[in-house]
């Protein structure tokens, strides 16, 4: 278990330093009972015997059905949403900031960023040129399908507009909860060994498209890149991979051309409202 | 990582199901490629009962082994991770069974 962070024991979180209160309660039209989930009605007269009833219930259903929810309007919108996911450092906030400042305003870039704490990110996006909500989980070590649904609140993104959803630095939690996004792009730098997708298997599984960042530094590091790759391709034989550096810009047009692309194939299929 | 906010949900499911009524037994099904630890569920399921006032439930653990089909032959096999190598030589590999992760049945007084 999480004895670090203790994920969602706290049931709020914040969006630029609101405080908002998670759904307590499971969704209740899934939960009751009914008289078919009975399997054994065994109490004869006069004696009192247990009933068991079969629930077969998801345990993430909720979040599950808050997510598909997201995928519905973003997609109704024409948005291209992107689960940027990490472990922290591997330079998901300065990928966005150069992607900003490299597609200067011919893509609106909207960013929600997720952390336990502060508005850093959030001020460092803002400061790229692109609007950005801050989410804060508090104890929690991963983004989930309400959270992101505060921020499109917020954002109300329109057709072809980018959204970049900045998960908290996890490779782990994050792997398990669908937010509704599009896309999910993993960013590995080559400071954090090339075991990685091994040692951390569900989330390069469940991804569309790696990152390896920081590839200026390969010359300083034992960092095995064909190794790294044939990881990839263990865990994730379809795995599209793209090396970049956010800090020179190396390798970082394939990453534009790979969100054109992206872009390009979402058509919304109603015009947009205010959600 | 996440499995004490994953037990509240399960004892939360149940509490709504039982509406008040006193739980025995909780039966979950874990699949082994579900990225979730069955031992720390099991660590946490009391403390969330007691704390969701389902003191004295007993949970039951089903668990369910992984699976995985593959893309080229069809051929099927058991795996402990979400990939591997099939003996045709693809790693094409699809999970078919084992990232289950569902509250199963519940016995009440």
């Amino acid at each position: 278990m999480c004895t670090v962070c203790g994920c969602s024991k706290n049931a709020q979180f914040s969006v630029n330093g609101e405080t908002q209160f998670r759904f307590q309660s499971t969704q209740k039209e899934n939960f009751k009972l009914n008289p078919e989930s009975l399997q054994q009605p065994l109490a004869k007269k006069g004696t009192k015997m247990p009933e068991v009833h079969t629930l077969e219930q998801q345990v993430l259903a909720k979040n599950d059905s808050l997510a598909a929810l997201n995928r519905r309007e973003l997609s109704r919108r024409g948005v291209l949403s992107l689960n940027i996911l990490s472990s922290p450092g591997a330079g998901k906030t300065r990928v966005l900031e150069r992607t900003i400042a490299d597609l200067d305003q011919s893509v609106v870039c909207q960013v929600i960023e997720g952390d336990q704490a502060t508005e850093q990110d959030a001020l460092r996006i803002r400061r790229a040129g692109a609007q950005a909500v801050q989410i804060n989980t508090g104890n929690g070590c991963h983004l989930e399908a309400d959270m992101l649904a505060s921020g499109i609140k917020i954002l109300q993104p329109r057709e072809s507009n980018i959204l970049f959803i900045e998960n908290v630095g996890n490779l782990v939690c994050p792997a398990l909860f669908d937010l509704g996004e599009t896309r999910r792009v993993v960013i590995l730098s080559v400071t954090e060994g090339e075991d990685k997708p091994i040692k951390y298997p569900y989330i390069f599984h469940n991804a569309d498209l790696l990152l390896i960042n920081k590839i200026d530094l390969l010359p300083h590091l034992e960092f095995d890149l064909q190794r790294c790759l044939d990881y990839v391709t263990t865990v994730n034989p379809s795995l599209m991979t793209l090396c970049v550096s956010a800090q020179t810009g190396e390798g970082m047009d394939e990453w534009y051309q790979w969100l054109q692309k992206e872009r390009a194939a979402l058509t919304p299929s109603e015009p947009c409202e205010e959600m | 990582m996440h499995e004490l906010g994953i037990t509240q949900n399960i004892v939360a499911i149940v509490a709504e199901a039982a509406a008040g009524r006193k739980v025995l037994r909780v039966q979950i099904a874990i699949g082994k490629l579900s990225a979730v630890d069955a031992d720390a569920i099991a660590f946490c399921f009391d403390i969330c009962c007691m704390e969701a006032g389902l003191a004295g439930a007993k949970l039951e653990i089903q668990h369910i082994p992984g699976r995985l089909k593959c893309f080229h032959c069809s051929a099927e096999k058991d795996s402990p991770t979400l990939y591997g190598r099939c003996h045709c030589g693809s790693n094409d590999l699809r999970c078919i069974s084992g990232q289950e992760l569902l509250v199963r049945e519940i016995e009440l007084e």
